[in-house]
């Protein structure tokens, strides 16, 4: 990079290095060393799985740290002004008009007692750079921008009101209500849907070009960013690992952890699951006929309507829909917590009773459970191996050595070592926990498992690891899993027949290779569509083939 | 292992002491000791007229605080109040604990029509004013120790239930009460092993809050004549017989109003301090 261009940086940030300083104990580098800048109307990605330090260098660029944390040293230079040197005042100053900030979690930003506007137009009002008639006008046209339906209401209604997607780019809208030089957008699409994620990306490609804004995009998903940003900069664990324009990176990495990540992306693979052996067995291990459930009293709002499903032994469905669809609802409904309407559910040949309370204990030990959040689904004050002993003790009375000893095979089983069984979940990583999680309902020696979107919160490549573990884990012990995602590219990893589901209706049902070779049913289409391809262009193809058709 | 881990939270406990939290526990080991040690280090049992004098200023007739309004030590009566008012105040605050806590847990985890009975039930009890609910049924049950510590955990237990009920019903919706749940475990195994361990620190600060609730509420109970009856005085009786004391410029009333201040500030501080430090061991997030 030639010194003249540098000079035009938008943001340059210089050996940046960010110490944690634990309440006890010695402080340790989380951010080593970290240059990169930003050129005006470019996008920098910064990409890597959790810890990897991608959040915090993109608060250090706005000179902010958080609590126990400490920026020691390097220097952040935005359009000529040097962050890290500004007092208090002048830093607040900075933020929120000079650069902004979009969270993860929009649902978690705003606040559901004021209306919409109120908050997009709170910076300039309180800064007293535009009155509150101006920035809504503003806010108005910001919203035409981004795609958001009726942009004049719109923003008189209360957060609550409006969906997820259209909340991220409100929330885009507020960051961009000032014209800030910079724009972090930390992991905006990652709470969203497959289908919503691709328009946020859309609205927010196209606001950043319209304003020539330069952008910092923080993800873990390979294949999102490179439909957005112009240059990627690769971390783990605080470390550069690659920096280079995203061509370079999707087609010629050069490191071998930037290989690992392109692998794990969420992008089709290139062979789907294998065809089982047997499709022909006499029972399948389980079946569910035309159940229909619904919550309130009496089952008043129904959400699932005459859903069929049957899973041979030894053999993975997958079942796929966006929020809302009813998937995780067809799950409750299989493991008791809720009953069905109308419906049966059928164990290897035999029915079993709705309601949790009714089945016997024989029942609930074939069918086990594992949750999407890792995090909650383990009682934070249990050590691990009273997590892991409890279903062996209530199921087979086990006890003492002979537990313990099972315990320590259920960790091997889940890969852990077993000096976790002192531990508590907190001291666990979430592809740790999600093991842990794992081993227990092995622990029941279940026929059945249901595994609600057990990847979804996870890293990529953790992800990928889990999915690696499932697959051992049936083909050794000859489990049947019930998979339940919104992802369809992890559908094709695992799962021999697949379930679509949409609005609480089973729309597609077949094998894998059906189900992904065309035609499709039109909604499988868009989800399929959907998934991001690595390669650049990619999104604008998508969105000018939905134009078409639309 | 184990041992490894339980001599490292002694350590931490230590390591984390504050100047007012090792105040405080200086003051309650002295409270504990006085009540304990009472009928021993007392110089003079606590209804034994003394002086023909009343209200002697503390140090005459070698009397450390003076005499109170019949000429008895004011010293060891303090020291026999205090015995009463912190075994009263425990019991109060163990019972209505129990209780409490119990039909809180119990409203969560089985809720509909079990959770709004008991809850609208309470809330009637929670409408009355408690002192007056209390005045009413000291008097119709007649003073005597265990109709005031039935009485008082009784209305206690009303609160401690809606405290208790609110944390259970943000753990009941965690997912791993349902996996629970999913696995067959009955209402006991949740309640003791699934809820219990997650509110027990908060319970732990509220037990703290009653204690002295129920300190104060037994002094304003003998303050109105309802409570510990004569000879036995608690801190708050002691405040009240020695109120005329106020006239003659003696300290016999501020003593006893001063250590029920000293037993309440100190309580409650360590419980600010034992808040704090849960809180800070929460995993640091970086």
């Amino acid at each position: 990079m030639s010194s003249d261009q540098m000079h035009n940086d938008i943001l340059q940030v210089r050996n940046l290095c960010v110490d944690a300083v634990p309440r006890k104990g010695k402080p340790f580098a989380i951010v080593n060393d970290i240059s990169f800048s930003v050129e005006p109307g470019k996008v920098v990605a910064l990409i890597g799985e959790s810890g990897s330090g991608k959040t915090t260098i993109s608060l250090a660029c706005m000179a902010y740290a958080k609590p126990g944390c400490v920026i020691t040293s390097g220097s952040v230079e935005l359009d000529g002004m040097k962050m890290l040197e500004l007092n208090q005042s002048e830093k607040q100053l900075a933020r929120g008009v000079n650069i902004s900030y979009v969270a993860q979690s929009a649902a978690a930003s705003f606040n559901s007692a004021l209306t919409i506007n109120r908050q997009v137009t709170e910076i300039p009002v309180i800064k007293n750079l535009m009155s509150r008639e101006e920035a809504e006008k503003k806010a108005i046209e910001l919203y035409r921008q981004l795609d958001l339906p009726d942009p004049e209401n719109i923003g008189k209604r209360y957060p609550h009101q409006v969906s997820g997607g259209q909340l991220q780019r409100l929330m885009a809208a507020m960051a961009m209500i000032c014209d800030p030089k910079l724009l972090i957008l930390d992991e905006p699409t990652t709470a969203l849907d497959v289908t919503t994620q691709i328009e946020v990306l859309q609205a927010f490609k196209n606001l950043i070009h319209q304003k020539n804004t330069s952008a910092i995009y923080v993800s873990h998903d390979l294949s999102v960013v490179a439909q957005i940003a112009d240059d990627i900069l690769v971390l783990k664990d605080g470390k550069m690992v690659e920096y280079g324009p995203v061509e370079q990176i999707v087609s010629n990495a050069k490191q071998d952890y930037t290989r690992m990540l392109i692998d794990a992306a969420h992008v089709m693979p290139d062979t789907i699951h294998p065809a089982p052996v047997n499709t022909k067995q006499e029972t399948p291990m389980f079946e569910a006929n035309n159940i229909t459930a619904g919550y309130g009293i009496n089952h008043a709002s129904i959400v699932l309507k005459d859903v069929s499903l049957r899973v041979n032994k030894g053999e993975t469905v997958g079942v796929i829909g966006e929020s809302g669809s009813g998937k995780s609802t067809l799950g409750r409904v299989i493991c008791g917590l809720m009953s069905p309407k109308i419906g049966d559910l059928i164990l290897e040949g035999a029915a079993i009773p709705g309601a949790l309370k009714q089945r016997s204990l024989e029942q609930l030990q074939r069918i086990q459970i594992v949750f999407q959040m890792a995090d909650v689904a383990l009682n934070p004050r249990h050590r691990i191996q009273k997590i892991l002993q409890r279903p062996l003790e209530f199921y087979f009375g086990m006890s003492g050595q002979e537990a313990k000893n099972r315990v320590i095979e259920l960790l091997e089983l889940v890969e852990l070592p077993a000096s976790f069984m002192d531990r508590y979940p907190r001291e666990l990583s979430g592809g740790q926990k999600q093991r842990v999680n794992l081993a227990r309902a092995l622990a029941a020696k279940p026929d059945l498992i249901i595994c609600d979107e057990i990847t979804s919160a996870l890293d990529t490549i953790v992800a990928e690891a889990i999915l690696d573990l499932l697959q051992d884990l049936q083909d050794r012990l000859g489990i049947t899993y019930i998979f339940i995602s919104h992802d369809i590219s992890t559908i094709a990893k695992i799962a021999d027949t697949v379930a679509v589901m949409r609005l609480g209706e089973v729309v597609e049902y077949g094998s894998t290779s059906e189900i992904l070779t065309p035609p499709h049913h039109e909604y499988t289409e868009l989800l399929l569509d959907s998934v991001p391809d690595l390669h650049p262009g990619w999104l604008e193809k998508v969105m000018a083939k939905r134009l078409e058709s639309a | 292992m184990t041992t490894e881990t339980k001599k490292s939270a002694i350590l931490d406990l230590y390591e984390d002491l504050t100047p007012t939290a090792i105040l405080c526990i200086f003051c309650l080991v002295a409270i504990v000791f006085v009540s304990v040690f009472a009928p021993f280090i007392a110089p003079f049992d606590e209804a034994e007229i003394i002086s023909d004098e009343s209200f002697l200023s503390a140090g005459d007739e070698s009397l450390i605080l003076g005499s109170d309004y019949l000429g008895r030590d004011m010293l060891s009566r303090i020291f026999y109040g205090t015995r009463v008012t912190v075994y009263i105040s425990v019991t109060i605050a163990t019972l209505a604990f129990f209780v409490g806590s119990m039909f809180g847990f119990l409203a969560a985890t089985l809720g509909g029509i079990y959770d709004a009975t008991l809850s609208r039930v309470v809330d009637a009890l929670i409408a009355f004013p408690s002192i007056m609910l209390a005045m009413i049924l000291v008097t119709a049950l007649g003073p005597s120790i265990p109709v005031l510590i039935i009485t008082i955990a009784f209305i206690d237990s009303t609160r401690v239930y809606r405290v208790a009920r609110a944390l259970a019903m943000d753990i009941i919706v965690q997912d791993y009460i349902e996996v629970a749940k999913v696995r067959g475990e009955g209402y006991g195994w949740i309640m003791w092993h699934e809820i219990l361990p997650n509110a027990f620190a908060p319970l732990a600060a509220e037990f703290g809050i009653r204690f002295t609730y129920a300190i104060l509420f037994i002094s304003a109970l003998s303050f109105l004549g309802l409570g510990v009856q004569p000879p036995h005085a608690d801190l708050g009786a002691l405040v009240r017989e020695n109120m005329q004391g106020l006239l003659y410029g003696t300290g016999a009333p501020i003593y006893p109003a001063l250590c029920i201040a000293m037993i309440t500030i100190s309580v409650n501080l360590i419980v600010d301090w034992f808040l704090k430090r849960s809180d800070a061991s929460l995993p640091d997030e970086f």
